[in-house]
């Protein structure tokens, strides 16, 4: 900021006000167009039964997504969230015939200890997020295998572990209000708790937030819970819908999940964000599949399961570029 | 580590990181305690695991471990430069879709020709992929681990789409001499490990390039302003990073008799970047230390091999490893 407002400087602030506009809400844009292109296009596309479809093949994503958003915003970053989904999913299994609370619990209480001893790690003996959460991927994954014994574990059928990944409330599925309900508390908790102002705070000064009283370390220390739980909810579904904990399962997830994040406009460099934009993150992902599906329902392309990966990319490539040419035009003097 | 040789050191001062008079002991603290690990695990193997000491062993220890070095050395070079390349793996998936393709069906119906370009080709366009990670860093200003995650993505989609998704399975003793030629009894990509080892660490050491990509990661803007090249040299790392991936590719496809884009190159990022950090390589930037490098895929390798052989099964021995990869990263945290 300016301490003398010159016409120049009065110009800049509005370009990079546009900019930050057209950064937060293109996103938003293309959601809308590819929606509006769907509705067009294809009978169906909009009707509750594909919405919902969507939503709910998408609601592990959402939930690892909606924890990473906590994390990025801090300026960290964590990769251990697919194995540690995989791990809660066998824990789950495992618990099944307990029936569906008890395997839910006892899965998201697994997961969410191993982002407990992330963030032990992250903010007391201070070794990078990267390298952490890049242990924690390893050793999440062995410590699914052993639990699984080295395979897939069928979950018991009989005592109602399957309805949260399968059953559904007057035809919308749990998954897709659980869903709904997390991002609502997250984006209330980021936005209006004192907790989320901290997150905030850290992200965007940590020495200033230091000075201020702030208590560093257990704000950090509970992201990377709060990621490692989210990432439990996504594994119990996981098991939930698939009918089997997987212990392989989960490669690659941090990844898509960063990839949410960033496409719905929260930069890796922490201190910004917000919850809302890694919802559209996800749905635009998500969408850009259900399109294809579409399409290939329809006969005019064939294109196999693998290009769904490369247009992703393509995808990620579109949005940071232009993001990027966005912030430097509007910002670069700021 | 480089001694100061003034032939040598043609970057401004301003921009070489500082580096204080220290005793040689001191300066090269972390090989010497990578080192002392790796002995240590080498003499309780030889002590407690029956037949470790044995050519065999040798060699299926250095086998395994030949395309990780060789990854990681390139992952080295970007992690110094201040950047790091999470496409490494999509990339060899590349190149190991390419290869068979080039040879199962020679242009113009010469298999000697099929065989030139299988080496080369694939190796090259793995590099242009990496040029283009460089390009996203550089031009567009995208943080490293966004631009080489595009590839990390769509990369391994490519090489799905490239073979529909197919295991290529073939024959060819010539192009499989690079994963089981075995010249004086030496597998020969233990011999390619030690010639890539050995050419970097002479880059790093004494060239200019070499202290060039330690000027950029340790300060960017400081060796911008001493003159240094800076989105030239971080182009050219991203391009190393390609091209020795795409070598790597060529390796296990010729290894396993058969390439497979689900699974050529999984997970290799990690294990590069676990190796480049137990090796001592800060993962902030500005130092490096190829043969640390080597040294800490070796030691990942043996633990790996030594928890095997002691029947500890591999789901363990990858938590072990995470133990040590924390345990390697937070000694070296409490030296600084």
């Amino acid at each position: 900021m300016s301490l003398l407002n010159s016409p120049a400087d009065l110009a800049q602030d509005r370009r990079a006000r546009v900019a930050s506009v057209l950064q937060r809400y293109g996103v938003l844009v293309a959601l809308a167009l590819l929606l509006l292109f769907g509705a067009l296009r294809y009978p169906g596309f909009l009707s509750a039964y594909n919405v919902f479809t969507v939503l709910g093949y998408n609601s592990m994503f959402g939930l690892i997504a909606l924890g990473m958003t906590f994390v990025i915003i801090t300026g960290g970053i964590d990769l251990s969230v697919g194995s540690v989904a995989a791990f809660a999913s066998v824990v789950g299994a495992l618990l099944s015939p307990h029936g569906l609370w008890p395997a839910l619990l006892g899965a998201v209480a697994a997961a969410t200890l191993l982002g407990l001893i992330n963030g032990l790690l992250i903010a007391y003996a201070r070794i990078l997020p990267f390298i952490t959460t890049l242990a924690m991927l390893l050793a999440a994954r062995g410590l699914a295998l052993l639990f699984a014994g080295n395979q897939s574990v069928s979950v018991d059928y009989d005592h109602g572990f399957t309805a949260l990944g399968q059953g559904n409330l007057g035809g919308v599925p749990y998954t897709a209000i659980l869903l709904g309900v997390a991002y609502i508390v997250g984006a209330l908790v980021l936005r209006s708790t004192p907790f989320g102002r901290h997150v905030l705070a850290v992200g965007g000064n940590e020495e200033a937030a230091r000075l201020m009283g702030l208590n560093v370390e257990r704000v950090k220390v509970l992201v990377y819970t709060l990621s490692g739980a989210m990432a439990g909810l996504a594994g119990v579904i996981l098991a939930s819908q698939f009918g089997a904990g997987q212990p392989t399962e989960g490669l690659g997830w941090e990844l898509t999940a960063i990839a949410a994040v960033v496409v719905g406009g929260t930069l890796l460099t922490g201190g910004l964000g917000s919850v809302g934009s890694t919802l559209v993150g996800v749905l635009l992902l998500g969408i850009i599949f259900n399109i294809l599906n579409f399409e290939n329902g329809r006969g005019t392309i064939s294109l196999s399961a693998y290009w769904q990966s490369v247009i992703r990319g393509a995808f990620l490539l579109l949005v940071v570029v232009l993001q990027n040419q966005l912030t430097q035009r509007g910002g670069r003097r700021t | 580590m480089p001694d100061s040789n003034p032939n040598t050191v043609t970057v401004p001062q301003a921009a070489v990181p500082s580096r204080p008079r220290v005793s040689w002991l001191r300066g090269n603290a972390q090989i010497l305690a990578a080192l002392g690990a790796l002995v240590l695990l080498f003499l309780f193997n030889a002590l407690f695991t029956p037949h470790f000491l044995s050519v065999q062993t040798l060699n299926v220890n250095l086998t395994q471990v030949a395309t990780i070095v060789i990854v990681a050395v390139g992952m080295t070079l970007v992690i110094a430069s201040g950047g790091i390349d999470l496409s490494v793996g999509a990339l060899m998936a590349i190149s190991g879709a390419l290869a068979p393709m080039l040879f199962l069906h020679p242009p113009f119906g010469s298999p000697a020709l099929g065989i030139l370009l299988a080496f080369t080709v694939p190796v090259l366009v793995a590099g242009v992929f990496g040029l283009f990670n460089g390009t996203l860093v550089t031009r567009f200003g995208i943080q490293p681990f966004i631009a080489t995650l595009i590839l990390f993505i769509a990369g391994r989609g490519i090489a799905q789409v490239m073979t529909n998704g197919q295991l290529q399975t073939f024959s060819n003793t010539t192009f499989q001499y690079i994963g089981l030629g075995r010249p004086f009894g030496i597998p020969f990509q233990v011999i390619l490990m030690l010639v890539i080892v050995a050419l970097f660490a002479w880059i790093m050491a004494r060239t200019v390039f070499g202290r060039y990509v330690l000027a950029v990661g340790g300060n960017e803007r400081a060796a911008g302003l001493a003159g240094v090249p800076v989105r030239r040299v971080k182009l050219l790392v991203y391009g190393i990073s390609g091209l020795l991936a795409g070598i790597a590719g060529l390796i296990v496809i010729a290894i396993n008799s058969s390439s497979d884009a689900n699974q050529v190159g999984l997970n290799m990022e990690l294990d590069a970047i676990a190796a480049v950090a137990v090796g001592g390589t800060a993962l902030t930037g500005g130092r490096a230390t190829i043969i640390g490098t080597l040294l800490g895929a070796l030691i990942i390798q043996l633990i790996r091999f030594t928890l095997l052989a002691k029947g500890v099964p591999d789901a363990a021995a990858l938590v072990v490893k995470a133990a040590i990869i924390l345990l390697a990263v937070y000694v070296q945290r409490q030296q600084h």
